[in-house]
């Protein structure tokens, strides 16, 4: 045993990835360790690029929505909200109510199963397994309603640019209200499991503390802000759709460390379930389609950012369009890639278990990271 | 597919200068009909097809503290958009930032796009977003092949990331970055994808054989 | 012949057998039982695919693991690398030898020293750990075998502490004194000493890191600990380990605090129909699988458990015998016992999320210990003042084990607080 081994040095650097168990896909995070102290990360991404951008530069406007669905490949129907505004907006086309309402409401369920499915890995990361099948048995009602609607579950490709393909079927308002009946209660029930769990409060109060203005400066956004305490959400701020004609609460929290973004989301939860009651009552029989014509071609020389409230932050959409049927470029800005950037911020200082904890509450999915 | 665009209509005529988030237009081609020019198909009145000169008293104030810097200042759909020139982006962004210039203290995007038969071929694009007036801002910096872009990691932290990738898939070297490398790319690439003029047999077949064993394209 | 069976060697070699037999058969199936429940309180089945029910899922783990390749890492310290998972098994396995498991002739042997002798074998097996995650030459299991050292080095001291006080109201150190004495004060040690028992559960679960101090292992963080680098037959000698010293850990607390075989209120004579139990128990497993088999559509699934349910009339005819009943009690009721700690083990797995390795020395050091030691004081004063009487202790451990645990978490508690991170 003559060789040098890493048990040689005083700081140890192991790499968190991209083959781990709580890196949530393939993210690779270096850290320098002393002893099981943090010292300093550098996250290292890319494992999943796919080069989005490039692909949407050679493909119509339309033929580019489905790509969108597979960044956050949790929250397929926000992705393609996002991008069928964003082009809507870009052509200055107007949505049927009808069309609003069922987006919305779809919308919310993503967001819920979003959230449900960041919460059952949290909660896995930091060793609780069973929150993960109370969740997914919800996340997955929710799913069943997306496959009744438009015949997938995750990459869904359930909006076109100007409305919607397909009417709702008969049974859409009685599953999404029998839906959110239970769902209240079932918050309850991971709240029980977690909220004033003594190991689970100690494991995530004062960890991962994200100060409003370093997130700010971060350019943070979504449930991580809000945990901030920066009370903002474009829902609100700069509401699309009809969400200016709804009520909801945007629920923040006041120390911004992963029990409040906890607390956040668990929330949000909530007010969607209360959005979408909301939108369920104002459906109303109409047309689902705005006008636009079968060749989707922009003005030359326009461009327009346009960006929604997706479940992980702000998710935003730059078109350009030169005239052609092709855009000349989309700019989709990931929330995930821009919260991971607090990562380093957060975690120096705290332990190994807790990078974990803090991976799992920026709540990252690497598709749309990587893109 | 490089096909190229021209630079935009410099403050077009006001015509019928509705209101920024304008009623719909039916941006119809009818699907029978191939024609390229479409509008001449549509039916009056036309709302704006395209971006409009943007008067505001920002833009009174940044010309004026910033003679000859600003530049382009337009609105599409209600979203304003000036270009900067690099030298006085620092500045400038210092400016935004601050309560007088609107305290755009959130950089919400930054990325590029490549217009390669331009002089300046690739423009970066700053998303701003300002708490205080609930706005957003787009600014605009026009960079030629190989010229540094001033980082603004100074002024918006967040931006390291941004700049990373936009020099990833660009190529447009941001001085003063701590720490400019490739983001999402392998280290080793040649080649920055997002240029017009890469694609997908144009990349670095060399490093795909070497690294990943299998052709380009495969 | 008769020679054979009464020289000691033989007779104990034979008792060595069926209970390693029989502690394999176990663990096996310890395993599907953690699985099973842990299943139906997640809402979900478990194991289905593998015989009726899944009941022949250990076998198909267990081939499995054997089957698989046997990795050694390239840079690995290869004979300590190799040798460690026995070290811990072997460990895990003959501390079985001292546990009485019935009144008489069902230990293995009693030695006087029985406690000791447990207590210095289990903690061998750390050895095992420790060396396997420095002989893996990998920084995950490195940081997962010195987590369970330090663990185990702290939890250790709590249990230790937990188990002397209980040696002061039997006084001795031999397992089969400490169960007879507690027929003789006709209460088992956990009513006169229940803080002790608390301390002592919560102990034994850090000890066979297990959820919620299962950080050695702890697959979110370390990818796998000190087994990271361990694959298939070795790999299971780790697996086989852990669930053994989690029925070490039962069987412990059980002989310790609940009474080891006796059966539950056992100086009271008029509920001799307690005794039937292990008849009604077979009986009823009995109707149990009839009616998963009446379920079943399967017709071999159906034929399998009508012939378990064969096989559990026929078992409990033969346990009705009143000489195997009266035999055979002791037994029945360890094993019902161990089974409930187990369960609760496997509970804690589906409720509690993980420590974090500060928490968790915390808690060991200062939670459990003070309160242990608190215990001890109170139960040795107790002794000395009042006797062996039992409302006089339980009221006193009561009280001081309640005291001291208020004391020592006041200061952590504090009203939400959140601690700032220390400076690098």
């Amino acid at each position: 045993m003559t060789e040098t081994t890493f048990l040689d040095a005083n700081e140890l650097v192991i790499n968190m990835g991209p083959q781990h168990p709580a890196t949530h896909g393939v993210l690779r995070v270096k850290l320098k360790l002393s002893g099981e102290r943090v010292l300093g990360s550098e996250c290292v991404i890319g494992y999943l690029h796919r080069g989005v951008e490039k692909i949407a530069e050679n493909r119509t406007y339309a033929q580019f929505a489905p790509y969108t669905d597979r960044m956050d490949y949790v929250a397929g129907v926000t992705n393609g909200m996002g991008y069928c505004e964003a082009v809507e907006k870009l052509l200055g086309v107007e949505l049927p109510p009808r069309a609003q309402w069922t987006r919305m409401t779809l919308a919310e369920l993503q967001r819920i199963a979003s959230h449900l499915l960041w919460l059952g890995t949290h909660a896995l990361d930091l060793g609780a397994i069973t929150p993960l099948f109370y969740t997914f048995r919800e996340r997955e009602e929710i799913l069943s309603i997306f496959e009744n609607y438009c015949g997938a579950r995750l990459t869904t490709h359930a909006f076109r640019i100007g409305g919607l393909q397909y009417d709702l079927y008969d049974e859409f308002e009685n599953d999404i209200r029998k839906f959110c009946d239970d769902f209240l209660l079932k918050i309850d029930e991971y709240e029980q499991l977690l909220t004033t769990n003594r190991i689970w409060m100690g494991r995530t109060q004062g960890v991962g503390i994200l100060s409003a203005e370093d997130a700010i400066a971060l350019g943070v956004t979504g449930p991580v802000l809000r945990g901030s305490g920066v009370r903002w959400d474009l829902r609100k701020a700069q509401p699309y759709e009809a969400y200016d004609k709804v009520e909801f609460d945007v629920p923040i929290g006041e120390h911004g460390d992963t029990y409040d973004r906890y607390l956040v989301r668990i929330r949000e939860m909530r007010q969607s379930v209360r959005i979408i009651r909301q939108c369920l009552e104002r459906l109303e029989p109409g047309p689902i389609f705005g006008k636009v014509g079968k060749v989707i071609k922009p003005p030359a020389g326009t461009e327009v950012y346009h960006s929604i409230e997706g479940p992980k932050g702000e998710l935003g959409y730059y078109v350009v369009s030169d005239g052609t049927v092709n855009p000349y470029r989309v700019r989709i800005r990931p929330p995930s890639f821009v919260n991971l950037q607090a990562l380093d911020k957060m975690i120096r200082g705290h332990l190994v278990a807790d990078v974990v904890a803090i991976i799992g509450t920026i709540d990252i999915v690497l598709g749309e990271v990587d893109r | 597919m490089t096909d190229e665009l021209k630079s935009p209509p410099p403050g077009g005529p006001a015509e019928a200068a509705g209101p920024p988030t304008a009623p719909p237009i039916p941006a119809v081609t009818p699907p029978a009909q191939k024609q390229n020019d479409a509008p001449s198909l549509k039916p009056a009145p036309k709302p704006s097809v395209k971006p409009e000169p943007w008067v505001s008293p920002l833009v009174e104030a940044l010309q004026e503290r910033f003679p000859g810097a600003v530049s382009d200042c337009l609105i599409f759909r209600g979203q304003p958009y000036f270009s900067v020139r690099g030298e006085e982006l620092i500045a400038v962004a210092e400016f935004l930032t601050s309560g007088e210039g609107g305290s755009y203290v959130f950089l919400t995007d930054l990325t590029a796009v490549d217009y390669p038969k331009r002089e300046k071929r690739f423009e970066i694009v700053y998303q701003l977003y300002s708490f205080a007036r609930n706005d957003r801002l787009r600014m605009k910096v026009l960079a030629a092949d190989g010229e540094k872009v001033p980082s603004v990691t100074g002024v918006w932290a967040g931006a390291n990331w941004l700049e990373r990738e936009v020099y990833d898939l660009f190529g447009v070297v941001f001085d003063g970055h701590p720490d400019l490398k490739r983001i999402l790319l392998p280290d080793g690439w040649t080649g920055h994808p997002l240029r017009k003029d890469y694609d997908i047999l144009r990349q670095d077949t060399a490093w795909v054989r070497a690294n990943l064993k299998i052709e380009s394209g495969q | 012949m008769q020679f054979l069976f009464r020289h000691p060697l033989i007779l104990s070699s034979i008792k060595i057998l069926v209970v390693f037999m029989a502690l394999s058969g176990v663990v096996a199936y310890l395993v599907y039982m953690e699985r099973k429940v842990l299943a139906f309180m997640q809402a979900r089945l478990g194991p289905m695919r593998v015989g009726p029910w899944g009941l022949l899922q250990p076998i198909a783990d267990g081939l499995k693991l054997l089957l698989k390749e046997d990795i050694v890492p390239a840079r690995a310290d290869k004979a300590v690398f190799l040798l460690s998972p026995v070290i811990s098994l072997v460990a895990a396995f003959s501390v079985f030898a001292a546990i009485p498991y019935g009144p008489g002739g069902w230990t293995i042997t009693n030695p006087n020293i029985g406690i000791l002798l447990i207590l210095g074998l289990s903690s061998l097996g750390i050895y095992g750990i420790i060396l396997g995650g420095w002989a893996s030459n990998s920084h995950y299991p490195l940081i997962g075998s010195l987590r369970s050292a330090a663990q185990l080095v702290s939890y250790e001291v709590a249990a230790g502490i937990a188990v002397v006080s209980v040696l002061l109201i039997a006084n001795s150190l031999s397992l089969v004194v400490i169960v007879n004495r507690q027929q003789q004060m006709g209460v088992w040690n956990v009513f006169l000493n229940p803080v002790a028992f608390v301390v002592y559960l919560i102990a034994g679960v850090a000890e066979t890191n297990r959820n919620p101090f299962d950080l050695p292992e702890a697959e979110s963080e370390l990818t796998g600990g000190f087994h990271t680098e361990y694959s298939g037959f070795r790999f299971s000698l780790y697996f086989l380990a852990e669930y053994t010293n989690m029925v070490l850990i039962s069987s412990l607390a059980v002989v310790l605090f609940l009474g080891g075989w006796l059966r539950p209120f056992s100086s009271l004579r008029w509920l001799w129909p307690l005794d039937y139990a292990p008849v009604v128990a077979l009986v009823g497993a009995g109707a149990f699988v009839l009616w998963l088999g009446l379920q079943s559509r399967v017709r071999g699934e159906r034929m399998f458990f009508a012939a378990l349910a064969i096989l559990c009339a026929a078992l409990a005819g033969v346990v009705g015998i009143p000489l195997v009943l009266s035999s055979i009690q002791g037994v029945f009721w360890l094993t019902v016992k161990v089974l409930a700690v187990l369960y609760a083990f496997i509970w804690y797995r589906a409720t509690f999320p993980r420590y974090r390795f500060d928490q968790l020395m915390t808690v060991g050091w200062r939670r459990l210990i003070p309160v242990a030691l608190s215990s001890l004081i109170v139960t040795a004063t107790m002794l000395i003042w009042t006797g062996y009487r039992v409302v006089p202790l339980l009221a006193a451990n009561l009280l001081a084990g309640i005291l001291t645990a208020w004391m020592v978490s006041v200061r952590g508690a504090g009203n939400r607080s959140r601690p700032t991170r220390e400076a690098i």
